[in-house]
């Protein structure tokens, strides 16, 4: 095959669109290996523009990981927005990678990133504009292989008409594995009818889901089971996992871009993995267990990468950083560092709630104080005992009674409307705390800007609530008017919210099962693509296709699931038991609480005791402040103090 | 100290933006830890000021920034080093210090040399309307501005304006626009002569004093010798490939990413009189 640069005829097409600079590469750290007969070539697609794609951890590490070894070699695309996209079909140019410019069609494997479901019709545009068939199906020997990963693969079924496989859990070791198997198909020669066996042979590496080699049969509307087609293909797909981070000192060359990107600034991953147990968080359920990296590593990749990129901003990678046993020395291993010259700022993207973070958050934001987020998710504590997020009312107005005594002048507060249970006590228990926040912040300052953030509940695959009958549009929309109505006079507070018809097309493509593939098709056909942007979504393209193909929305995404119920990711593994997740459902209802496994005895998820893994955790004891639970007295949960009950005449409350 | 910088911009860097070289320059001083001078204040910036920005899409080898410094360095060897933590295709050309009480770029930066490509017409209507305008008494166009329509006659603006040639991609115009008290920019000329710009090809900045025209860089530079010697013993930036493989050793069978696939021809043009 001809390796050419597409270059020459992008060029002429840059000139016509919105911020060109995103289809140039160019970006300081990036390097690929040349092609080349022995060297299997990946092209990493991160179905979203290149603004919110570069920064991708994940990408990074496998692009830098794929070009170091001998057999492969890695480049980038991003999905081109809509007036670049025009521009490529009219002149008949393909899909491109950034790097070299090359045709996305020249690759062995065409890789997607899936953060989030609103991609999914993204996904289906790539595959097309790269000039192969959308379905897998009607490709031949001659077409690469499209591969997804990711958090969306642990339910991979609604884009299975359209990935050849689907890589579940993390990506580190089984891109090996992958390339592997397909330098072999490649050295074949790709013979006609190759491609089955192929994909056959990919089924069988550990992590691997090739949905073709799967059956799929219905009851009705019903699921009745997903099954393999042949004796050697895994009834029950497990999740990769890395049992030590120390190993993966990636990414060691991390992008810095030409242009303005979503989080742009150098960021080291501190641990992988959650076991905070927050019900409702995907992320949290399909990482355990907690894999922290060495501290002195932490500090290593800071200083170094500061040093390499020329980034006056470092970010402490997890899904909750203040957790991290070697924060304290991370952090003022950076603050006193005299490279630095005090000019370097760090952030911490998820903040604990409690006065110790904002302890460590002043200390390392000595410069630009702007604004602090803590996530609460709900307005009272009986909600979030249901949510298994314990976070106590005190807990939250020491946080933000010491962030705007220290100088910040903006908090941002994230909350879930629509969780299981929710009373309307529970969502204006939201106004009361965001305002009983603008309060303590008036002690300080004299126009504190308080920002409660409201997105709309979407039950996720492989989380106790993966069971929950999803909220329906019109009862989100009545929750975030019952708070736009009690918050109307407060002018301390801001209140923002997720468009409750978003929400309803996640839910779709979140629980659905291979049905729905046809669905995102139509969507996509209908000219829906960047469905993430509020400017391109339309509700109507997605309740049309479900009406054309006979699928109710009722059905997918409002109905509460039955424990005996077929799920369509039951063939996917995460390492958790089902019936740990249906306990914890459970639970929930009930109103309990789980603590942080880390720090107290093991209620057997399934994760470690399965896999044969552990909690690489540093620190034996809880971090200050306690988490979750441990090391709190959880009885006061739900007091408020009698000072911040609320004073000013005509508040309703 | 205050030093001023002059740099190129050519290749596909030239599709980022005016602010997109601001942070390029903030990201190479750290690196090469330039001890720059830092506003106080709430969100401390570096001191940093440019001349007038360059359109994205635009190249360059008439580029320049002023920058402040905490403590005084040496010159000597500077602009090399800042080339070699820049990105492909910027690449730092001369580096002088600036007398106190100098002028700002903007203020003192009164006309620019351009050529520019055009497409849209051919050689025959680009010249008689090129004929048309250098014979023009005045040229009055109206653009939008704020919203509403500003009528002005740009005609006193034009400096110079050559005939047109055969360029490598459509009619090559060579041209010297004013900056102030009212600037023109490439786009404005060429939409002016009906055409559509291509690109645009930034060789100068004058400043005009006394009768006299000077370059932004005070002379004697001291690691650059004239900006159009610079430009040709460099063969063009993208090509300086040797110098990029010492910053970025190749390891582990892995090559530094393409270099700038720009043709050389577009660089050799660069000789402008």
């Amino acid at each position: 095959m001809v390796h050419m640069t597409l270059w020459p005829r992008i060029e002429p097409l840059l000139a016509k669109v919105q911020k060109p600079a995103r289809y140039i590469g160019c970006e300081d750290g990036a390097r690929v290996a040349p092609p080349g007969p022995g060297r299997v070539g990946w092209l990493l697609v991160y179905p979203d523009t290149y603004e919110i794609g570069l920064p991708n951890q994940g990408l990074q590490i496998l692009y830098e990981i794929l070009n170091e070894r001998d057999d492969a070699r890695a480049e980038r695309a991003y999905a081109p927005w809509s007036d670049l996209e025009a521009e490529l079909r009219a002149a008949r140019v393909p899909l491109f990678s950034v790097d070299t410019h090359r045709p996305a069609g020249e690759f062995d494997l065409i890789a997607f990133n899936l953060s989030a479901e609103l991609v999914y019709t993204n996904v289906v545009n790539c595959i097309d504009l790269a000039g192969v068939p959308v379905r897998a199906a009607d490709r031949g020997p001659e077409h690469p292989l499209v591969a997804a990963g990711g958090h969306c693969t642990y339910n991979p079924e609604p884009l299975a008409d359209f990935v050849d496989l689907f890589v579940i859990g993390d990506g580190e070791e089984v891109v090996a594995e992958i390339t592997e198997v397909v330098g072999e198909w490649k050295a074949s020669g790709r013979t006609p009818g190759s491609r089955q066996a192929v994909l056959r042979e990919l089924s069988k590496v550990v992590g691997v889901y090739v949905p073709s080699m799967y059956d799929v049969e219905y009851d009705g509307p019903a699921l009745r089971a997903i099954t393999p087609r042949h004796p050697d293909v895994p009834a029950r797909v497990e999740k990769r996992t890395v049992a030590d981070l120390a190993e993966w000192p990636y990414p060691k060359r991390q992008l810095v871009p030409l242009t303005e990107v979503v989080h742009d600034r150098l960021n080291v991953e501190v641990f992988r993995g959650c076991t905070r147990g927050c019900r409702f968080c995907q992320a949290g359920m399909i990482t355990r267990p907690v894999r922290e990296r060495p501290a002195e590593q932490v500090r290593t990749m800071v200083s170094e990468g500061l040093k390499r990129t020329g980034y006056d901003e470092v970010s402490l990678t997890s899904l909750s950083t203040a957790d991290f046993s070697g924060i304290e020395g991370v952090v003022a291993g950076v603050i006193n560092d005299p490279v630095n010259c005090g000019q370097v700022s760090l952030s911490l993207p998820s903040l604990r709630v409690d006065a110790f973070t904002v302890g460590i958050a002043s200390q390392i934001q000595q410069v630009r104080r702007t604004g602090l987020t803590f996530a609460p998710e709900g307005g009272t504590w009986r909600i979030r005992q249901v949510i298994n997020k314990l976070i106590r009312e005190e807990d939250l107005y020491e946080a933000v009674e010491s962030a705007f005594s220290q100088g910040w002048r903006r908090v941002k507060l994230y909350f879930l409307a629509g969780v299981p249970t929710e009373q309307d006590v529970d969502t204006l228990g939201i106004a009361t705390l965001a305002r009983a926040c603008a309060e303590i912040g008036r002690r300080h300052t004299k126009s504190p800007q308080v920002t409660a953030s409201v997105g709309g509940f979407v039950p996720k695959p492989h989380t106790p609530f993966q069971w929950f009958g999803q909220n329906t549009v019109a009862e989100l929309t009545r929750k975030i008017n019952l708070l736009r109505d009690d918050l109307r006079r407060e002018r301390g507070v801001t209140l923002r919210w997720h468009d409750p018809k978003a929400t309803l097309a996640e839910g779709i493509a979140s629980r659905g099962d291979r049905r729905i593939g046809r669905v995102i098709e139509d969507v996509w056909r209908a000219g829906g693509t960047f469905q993430e942007w509020s400017e391109q979504f339309d509700i109507g393209r997605w309740e049309a296709a479900m009406a054309r193909h006979g699928l109710s929305i009722d059905w997918y995404v409002h109905r509460h699931r039955t424990e005996d119920e077929v799920l369509p990711w039951d063939h996917i593994s995460a390492g958790l038991h089902k019936d740990f997740l249906w306990d914890d459902w459970q639970a929930a209802l009930r109103e309990s609480g789980v603590p942080d496994c880390r720090w107290t005895p093991c209620y057997d998820c399934g994760v470690c005791t399965g896999y044969g893994i552990e909690h690489v955790v540093a620190s034996a004891v809880p971090p200050a402040g306690g988490s979750q639970g441990t090391g709190q007295d959880l009885t006061t949960g739900g007091r408020v103090p009698v000072a911040l009950l609320p004073t000013r005449a005509g508040v309703a409350s | 100290m205050k030093v001023r910088f002059r740099f190129a911009k050519q290749g596909k860097v030239r599709f980022t933006s005016h602010r997109d070289v601001a942070r390029m320059w903030e990201r190479a001083f750290r690196r090469v830890q330039l001890p720059v001078s830092y506003s106080a204040g709430f969100s401390p910036r570096p001191k940093v000021s440019f001349g007038l920005a360059l359109p994205t899409g635009a190249e360059s080898v008439a580029e320049y920034l002023d920058v402040d410094l905490t403590e005084a360095v040496v010159i000597d060897g500077l602009a090399a080093t800042l080339t070699a933590a820049m990105p492909v295709g910027v690449d730092v050309l001369a580096a002088g210090e600036l007398e106190a009480g100098s002028g700002s770029l903007q203020q003192e930066v009164t006309s620019c040399t351009w050529s520019i490509d055009v497409g849209g017409l051919d050689l025959g209507q680009a010249r008689a309307r090129a004929a048309g305008v250098v014979a023009a008494a005045e040229l009055v166009v109206t653009r939008e501005r704020k919203g509403s329509p500003v009528t002005d006659d740009i005609r006193p603006a034009i400096l110079s304006l050559a005939e047109p040639q055969p360029g490598s991609s459509g009619i090559r115009i060579d041209c010297e626009l004013a900056t102030q008290p009212r600037g023109l920019r490439p786009s404005e000329l060429v939409e002016a002569l009906g055409g559509g710009l291509l690109t645009a090809f930034r060789h100068a900045q004058w400043i005009e004093r006394d009768g006299a025209r000077w370059e932004p860089i005070p002379l004697p530079a001291t690691d650059a010798t004239h900006e159009k010697d610079a430009t040709h013993d460099r063969s063009g930036p993208g090509l300086d490939r040797a110098h990029r493989d010492t910053r970025t050793p190749a390891t582990g069978g892995a090559v530094d990413h393409p270099a700038v696939d720009h043709p050389a021809a577009t660089v050799g043009s660069a000789s402008f009189s």
